[in-house]
């Protein structure tokens, strides 16, 4: 296998951005996660919680709500006070539509799905008709004093409840008109503070409206008769968001604290019918504020401040314990930010407005392009005399120019108007070809010669998919190209076999063409382009079965490549770890280790061999975000330190800790 | 008791009914022959009241008349006893039957029946594997269900479906902090809610617990060491805990944000329970104590026995003025205790520092006190040694106020010496017009302080200065003594005895006796104020006379206490050898003692100290006539306070034995349960161990003529010649004899200290006595009847006072 020497890159000085407001989707088990940037992502839940989807933000656009209606739509609203509804299969926005009331606070579907209301700075409540391709306007409610910051429906569609500032009110739909007002205590443990936020507001169908608020306070109201009924004082600080299930059994609430607890109904005794809400569990899994909660029916999911999308699955609802009955903490984005240039050894890094070029073993040499709109992807040619990126409007072409140490750009104009917005972007080995996945499923294939470049080819998608090609790979002769989309399938000049899982990652082998493939349940698939059917050791594996340990990762594999001297080595990695797979070694089975010390040191030969299994795993370098091949002796790996992430957070609130 | 007019308490073998508004103790129930372990109220009549005991009886009784009504004899140690109101003829006790530590909970059926005593014998199992403690157990709910729980685990038992649910937690060993084991378990009242208290202070309430599955609890989590006890107040909406703390905290509405405390309650809460009538909460502690507390959380009474502390540094002091007994209490406290009333009288901070519990920590001791000019001055010294070279000291003096009718701290002297006080006295001379202190200290000095006016324009005040530091050769100073009088000054260092002018701090003489360091020092008294006496670590009594400045006396004893009575000549000493203490009581002036107690306790005697009685008793018997005066009390190792008595005299079990009255003790054995209270149990176990040597003391009668032989004074033995032969002839004896030997050398102490002070007298007499021994024949021994015996007893004595009297 042999020893690499390894850049250990650790100036990728990458913060995700907040998250602000996770939306869960019922029916197809995806969650939406909005951050302050105004990306959103979608996560499929029952594909191993992969990030299967997303749409960069825009400075302008800062959300504040984000709910799914009518089944798969989903809709954001943001301070900039419009509406904005994406296009989940060609990953844009539909439309952006503005809502007239200034900076929308919060935004709620019914539960019929056809209709949106949304709250807005001025104290207006709008209600929103869903059409099957747009929304209309259909009426405002009492106008109330100051600024709605939550909303929610009763579950017959009947009334909704809204959060303002000091109080709740609650309108009946029909009429539009506010049938209760309940003002909320501004007392905080003593002290009057200023006001009460009513931060969150949930409508149960019995009629109880539970409120959280900046006093940290959750308290439930009867809404027939505007009265306090209970209220639990949960923590020192703003309780900022709540969600109930479905069954309406229990309910989760986050504090800025970043402690999550959960509430439940439960009866009071074993032989009556009387139930009452207790708080139950506490979680602690975030450092910061928790601004926004969702609940599955499985789990808690949880995210703030501190950028991780936390999702804590509750033990009693799981029949077995599988791979969704371990605690999620997602903090990277599972797509590549870093693209390597092997020739030049220059790394670009990606950011959310701009790219950086680093040398390897030199000092700096930074080109920092500033755009209000995030950069989708990016990428540098093999032999780093190109940079392309795009952002969700604009395609960019840079050419560099090396003299000596200098480094000049110069940006490509004039380009096609057909390369708008891509999605994902890859150069051939010889830096000769460019190819863009545009959103609209088109493959472009760019020739690049010298300082121009010439339109070669364009397939078109399928007809009657509109599906955006997001992962691409090239062969290294330039021969075969595979994209694969948003699902599960992989294209090809012909279709490889599909299968229900997302791609996380997939490259072609060098001389063989074999294409191996990543999928977000951990499954490697190694696939011969030449034959067209899966390879002996691919039909193998997965005769064999993966080791449950490799099975039960926690992140998928985000890049695939090859030792150019060894075919039989395939390197591949995640978040936590390293893997070489040495195609000729006998694969593990379940009984044998699967973490063995990755230099074996002074064991002897024969225990060596007698150990030795096809997956070779190295946890030395994490949070890992990228690795690569520079030459046969020579990786590099990108790690960016979660304490290195934290530290540039703003600084969560104080606490005194006991024996401190 | 119902109306939360009487706690109940079990207190060893009794029941102690108290008042709560009064704190007196109204009756003691007594009946059961061993530690009672558990007292219910009796839910069907509230005046009726069942304890349980390990004798395998569970006792009803009418506890406002203090009548044992009826006796059920299970026959099996019961453990803990539990009533619940819808099992009206049923009650559970807590009961192991075949491994030592596998408990169950059994219902046992009260059979109905007008006799006495009935046998209930129809017994069922409930709960297997359950925890020994009370606290370990729970009813809830008007008797649905039960919970106990045991190291990591939960288990619930209903009792309509007669299913049991048990729920484990993570016993989690590869986290260091995470101590999950159960403490305690309380179950709330009205709803279906479990609290369960653990080891790393969390509380947990548990719901839902009908499914395995679906069970749910919350965590409140305030103790940051483990939770003693738990309860719900009686309709539910708050719950009680406490623990090392010293904090009650009461959890309102279960919620972890809503919760009140009562803190700086003294110890560590042992159990909490709350009044049916649900006014009154009560708390027992770890140092002895009962508090009762208002439902607003204030405290209304406290019943305080003798605190507990981990070790007493101070030894038993009289205050002059109460006449209180003053030791050690709370940490950083000194106690003064009614022995009259059994009754602690007050509480004097003397650190004035908040204390903190933590293990590990080094907490400053009070390490000295003592009592000066008629109890108008109080003199303490705390010390804290983290490290052999740090050493924090302080001296306070305090003044007694008449105004406050307590102590006001005058004097604060911080390092009054570079090293620890080893001993602290006051002159009490009454014609001393000017207070004297001086502390002995092992930096080799001793320091006298003296009151001085401090007065200035703003105020008159007095204060302490130091007048005087000796030394001696720079030997560590270990005791300090002032005469009677108040002229002489007598320090010791290590192994000699300095004597010092108390007007001029002159050097008068010193006594040297080259036999290891002194360990105690006392003038005499009265008519024998001119002794000194000086007891030394390798077990030599000294007695000086200062007038000769020449050793009177010295005898071979392993002095652990020695006391002087302020009111008499006496003189207490106590001993320790390897079976157990001796008391001696002897005059300064004649080396033969006045009374000899053997084995008064088997552990070791730390502190011992003669109480003025109000009114002089007056014993006609000689043995007892040192008790007339004053009453002897002693304090053991184990923290057991014992003194002598003479009350009971038909109760005295040997002509020779005293009854030894327990008056109040300490003892390390687990708490005892009770519906009201609960209450450190008087150690009749050590009762009885006493008695049970006092009952040996008839063997002295049986001791082989041999030893007696020795024993008798040389003027009545007979001739040497006699004896040589009959020594020789038990030596040659087989091992019977031998150990026959040993036995009564263990067993009476008299003749033991008859033969150390013929070891004394040989210094005068040795030639005499062997002379004397060839005198006696051998024939005259084993003719030695009963009779003959007593009567040679009555010779020894007489025969002591001719020694005396040389």
């Amino acid at each position: 296998m042999g020893e690499f020497k390894v850049h250990r890159v650790r100036f990728f000085n990458y913060v995700p951005s907040a998250i602000r407001c996770v939306a869960y989707n019922n029916h197809s088990n995806r969650l939406a996660v909005s951050r302050t940037d105004g990306t959103v992502e979608i996560y499929n839940l029952s594909a191993n919680y992969f990030q299967e989807k997303f749409f960069p933000g825009h400075e302008s656009r800062a959300t504040e709500a984000l709910c799914w209606a009518e089944g798969q739509r989903l809709f954001s609203a943001g301070l900039n006070g419009e509406i904005i509804e994406y296009d989940l299969q060609a990953l844009k926005i539909k439309y952006a539509m503005d809502a007239f009331g200034g900076p929308i606070w919060s935004m709620a579907a019914s539960p019929s799905g056809s209709q949106l209301l949304i709250g807005c700075e001025d104290g207006s409540v709008k209600l929103f008709q869903i059409t099957p391709d747009k929304i209309q306007f259909e009426r405002n409610f009492d106008r109330q004093k100051s600024r709605i910051l939550s909303l929610s429906w009763h579950p017959s569609g009947t009334h909704i409840a809204a959060g303002s500032i000091d109080y709740i009110s609650v309108f009946d739909v029909k009429s539009g008109s506010a049938v209760r007002k309940m003002i909320v205590d501004r007392q905080y443990m003593g002290v009057s503070k200023r006001k009460c936020i009513v931060w969150g507001v949930a409508f149960l169908s019995d009629g109880t409206i539970i409120s959280v608020d900046s006093a940290g306070k959750v308290q439930f109201w009867d809404s027939a008769t505007g009265t306090l009924v209970k209220s639990h004082l949960i923590a020192n600080a703003d309780v900022q968001s709540i969600a109930v299930a479905n069954q309406e059994d229990s309910f989760v609430v986050g504090t800025a604290e970043g402690t999550v607890f959960h509430f439940q109904l439960v009866p009071v005794t074993s032989n009556s019918s009387e139930k009452q809400w207790v708080r139950t569990k506490p979680f602690q899994h975030h450092t910061h504020d928790v601004r926004t909660v969702a609940h599955s029916p499985t789990s808690l999911i949880s995210g703030g401040t501190d950028t991780h999308l936390v999702i804590r699955p509750l033990m009693e609802k799981l029949e077995v314990k599988n791979y969704d009955a371990a605690l999620r903490k997602i903090t990277f984005p599972h797509r590549r930010l870093i693209s390597c240039s092997r020739k030049r050894q220059l790394l670009l890094f990606q950011f959310a407005h701009h790219l950086e070029l680093w040398r390897l073993g030199s000092t700096v040499a930074t080109g920092k392009m500033g755009d209000p709109e995030n950069i989708i992807c990016s990428c540098i040619s093999p032999c780093g005399s190109w940079i392309a990126y795009s952002t969700a409007s604009r395609f960019f072409l840079y050419r560099l120019n090396y003299e000596h140490d200098n480094i000049s750009l110069k940006r490509v104009s004039k380009m096609p108007a057909f390369l708008r917005s891509a999605l994902q972007i890859l150069f051939s080995e010889d830096s000769t070809k460019l190819f863009v996945a545009s959103n609209q499923g088109t493959l472009h294939i760019v020739q690049l010669s010298g300082g121009s470049f010439k339109h070669l080819h364009a397939f078109q998608p399928q007809s009657g998919t509109v599906e955006a090609m997001c992962l691409l790979a090239v062969s290294p002769d330039g021969n075969w190209l595979a994209a694969s989309g948003t699902s599960a399938g992989v294209h090809l000049h012909c279709t490889v076999p599909a299968y229900n899982f997302p791609v996380t990652a997939m490259a072609i082998a060098p001389n063989t063409n074999n294409l191996v493939i990543a999928h977000s349940d951990q499954q490697v698939f190694e696939y011969s382009i030449p034959d067209k059917h899966y390879t002996d050791w691919s039909r193998t594996v997965q005769k064999h079965g993966f080791h449950h340990l490799w099975l039960q990762r926690d992140t998928p594999i985000t890049h695939i490549s090859f030792h150019p001297k060894r075919p039989m080595h395939i390197l591949l990695h995640d978040a936590y770890m390293f893997c070489i797979i040495d195609k000729s070694l006998p694969l593990p089975n379940d009984k044998t280790l699967l973490y063995n010390p990755f230099p074996p040191t002074n064991e002897s030969d024969v225990v060596q061999r007698r150990t030795a299994h096809a997956f070779k795993i190295s946890k030395i370098y994490k949070p890992l975000l990228f690795m690569d091949l520079l030459d046969e002796r020579t990786l590099v790996a990108v790690e960016r330190p979660l304490d290195d992430i934290i530290a540039q957070l703003p600084p969560p609130i104080k606490k005194k800790k006991f024996g401190t | 008791s119902f109306f939360s007019r009487y706690i109940f308490c079990v207190s060893g073998d009794f029941v102690k009914v108290y008042s709560t508004a009064t704190e007196e103790c109204v009756h003691i129930l007594h009946g059961h022959r061993n530690l009672v372990t558990g007292i219910q109220l009796n839910p069907n009549n509230h005046l009726q009241l069942y304890s349980c005991s390990l004798d395998g009886t569970i006792k009803l009784w009418d506890y406002i008349d203090g009548i044992l009504i009826k006796t059920f004899i299970v026959g099996c140690k019961l453990h803990a006893l539990f009533t619940v109101a819808q099992a009206e003829d049923s009650v559970f006790v807590t009961v192991n039957k075949e491994k030592p530590d596998i408990f169950q909970l059994v219902s046992v059926k009260l059979p109905k029946s007008s006799s006495q005593e009935v046998e209930a014998k129809e017994l069922s199992i409930v709960l297997d594997y359950i925890n020994q403690s009370p606290k370990c157990i729970a009813f809830g709910n008007e008797g649905v269900y039960v919970a106990a729980v045991r190291d990591f685990y939960l288990s619930v038992y209903f009792f309509k479906k007669k299913t049991t649910s048990r729920f484990t937690l993570s016993s989690s060993r590869n986290k260091k902090h995470a101590k999950n084991n159960f403490t305690c378990v309380a179950c709330h009242p009205k709803e279906d809610c479990i609290a369960s208290g653990h080891m790393d202070g969390k509380i947990r309430l548990w719901r839902n617990f009908y499914d395995e599955k679906k069970y749910t609890y919350t965590c409140l989590h305030w103790h940051h060491d483990m939770v003693m006890d738990l309860a719900f107040s009686v309709t539910g909406s708050s719950l009680l805990s406490g623990g090392h703390e010293s904090v009650l905290v009461e959890w309102r509405d279960a919620m972890e944000k809503n919760k009140e405390f009562l803190p700086r309650l003294g110890a560590t809460i042992e159990h909490i329970s709350v009044s049916p009538a649900g006014d009154l909460f009560c708390t027992s502690h770890s140092d002895n104590k009962i508090m009762i507390i208002h439902r607003n959380l204030e405290a209304s009474a406290v019943i305080q026995g003798l605190v507990k502390d981990r070790s007493i540094f101070t030894g038993l002091m009289i205050d002059p003025r109460t006449k209180a007994l003053v030791l050690n209490g709370k940490p950083g406290h000194l106690q003064f205790y009614s022995l009259q009333s059994d009754k602690q009288l007050y509480n004097l901070d003397i650190m004035q520092q908040e204390y903190i519990n933590d293990y590990g920590l080094i907490q400053i001791e009070l390490t000295k006190a003592a009592f000066g000019c008629f109890g108008n001055w109080l003199a303490t010294v705390e010390q804290r040694q983290e490290k052999e070279t740090e050493l924090e000291l302080q001296m306070k003096l305090w003044m007694y106020s008449k105004k406050t009718q307590g102590f006001i701290l005058n004097t604060k002297i911080h390092m009054p010496h570079e090293d620890c006080i080893t001993a602290l006295c006051f002159c009490n001379a009454e014609k001393s017009e000017q207070p004297t202190l001086v502390t002995a200290s092992k930096d080799s000095y001793f320091k006298v302080w003296i009151l001085t006016d401090d007065s200035d324009i703003y105020k008159k005040a007095v204060g302490w200065t130091c007048d005087f530091v000796g030394s001696y050769h720079k030997y560590q100073a270990t005791n300090c003594c002032f005469s009677e009088d108040g002229s002489l000054l007598a320090v010791s260092f290590e192994e000699i005895v300095t004597i010092w002018d108390s007007e001029t701090w002159e050097l008068k003489c010193t006594f040297c006796q080259r036999a290891g360091k002194i360990r105690h020092l006392c003038f005499g008294r009265l008519t024998c104020s001119k002794y000194l006496l000086g007891a030394t670590e390798n077990g030599i009594l000294s007695c000086w006379n200062l007038l000769s400045c020449a050793l009177e006396w010295s005898a071979k004893l392993n002095v652990r206490v020695m006391e002087p009575d302020p009111n008499s000549e006496n003189i207490a000493a106590i001993s320790q050898s390897s079976v157990g203490s001796d008391l001696f009581v002897f005059k300064p002036s004649e080396p033969r003692p006045l009374y000899i107690q053997k084995g008064i306790s088997r552990e070791e005697v730390q502190w011992g100290v003669f109480v003025p009685r109000d009114v002089p008793e007056s014993f006609t018997s000689e043995a007892y006539q040192w008790l007339n005066r004053s009453q002897f009390y002693f304090l053991t190792k184990s923290q057991s306070l014992l003194t002598f008595s003479t009350k009971s005299p038909e109760e005295k079990l040997t002509p020779t034995s005293k009854q030894l009255l327990a008056e109040e003790s300490l003892p390390t054995t687990p708490f005892y349960f009770i519906l009201g209270k609960h209450r450190q149990q008087q150690d009749e176990k050590l009762n009885e161990t006493l008695e049970n040597e006092l009952v040996q003391l008839p063997l002295t009668e049986n001791i082989p003529a041999i030893s007696e032989l020795l024993h008798t004074p040389a003027h009545v033995l007979p001739s040497a010649v006699f004896l040589c032969s009959m020594f020789v002839n038990s030596l040659l004896l087989s091992k019977e004899t031998k150990s026959a030997e040993e036995i009564p050398k263990d067993v009476d102490m008299e003749e033991e200290k008859e033969s150390e002070n013929s070891d004394e007298e040989n210094d005068f007499t040795e030639k005499i006595q062997d002379t004397n021994n060839k005198d006696l024949g051998e024939d005259i021994i084993h003719q030695l009847s009963k009779s003959e015996e007593k009567e040679l007893r009555k010779f020894r004595k007489i025969d002591y006072s001719w020694i005396a009297a040389l």
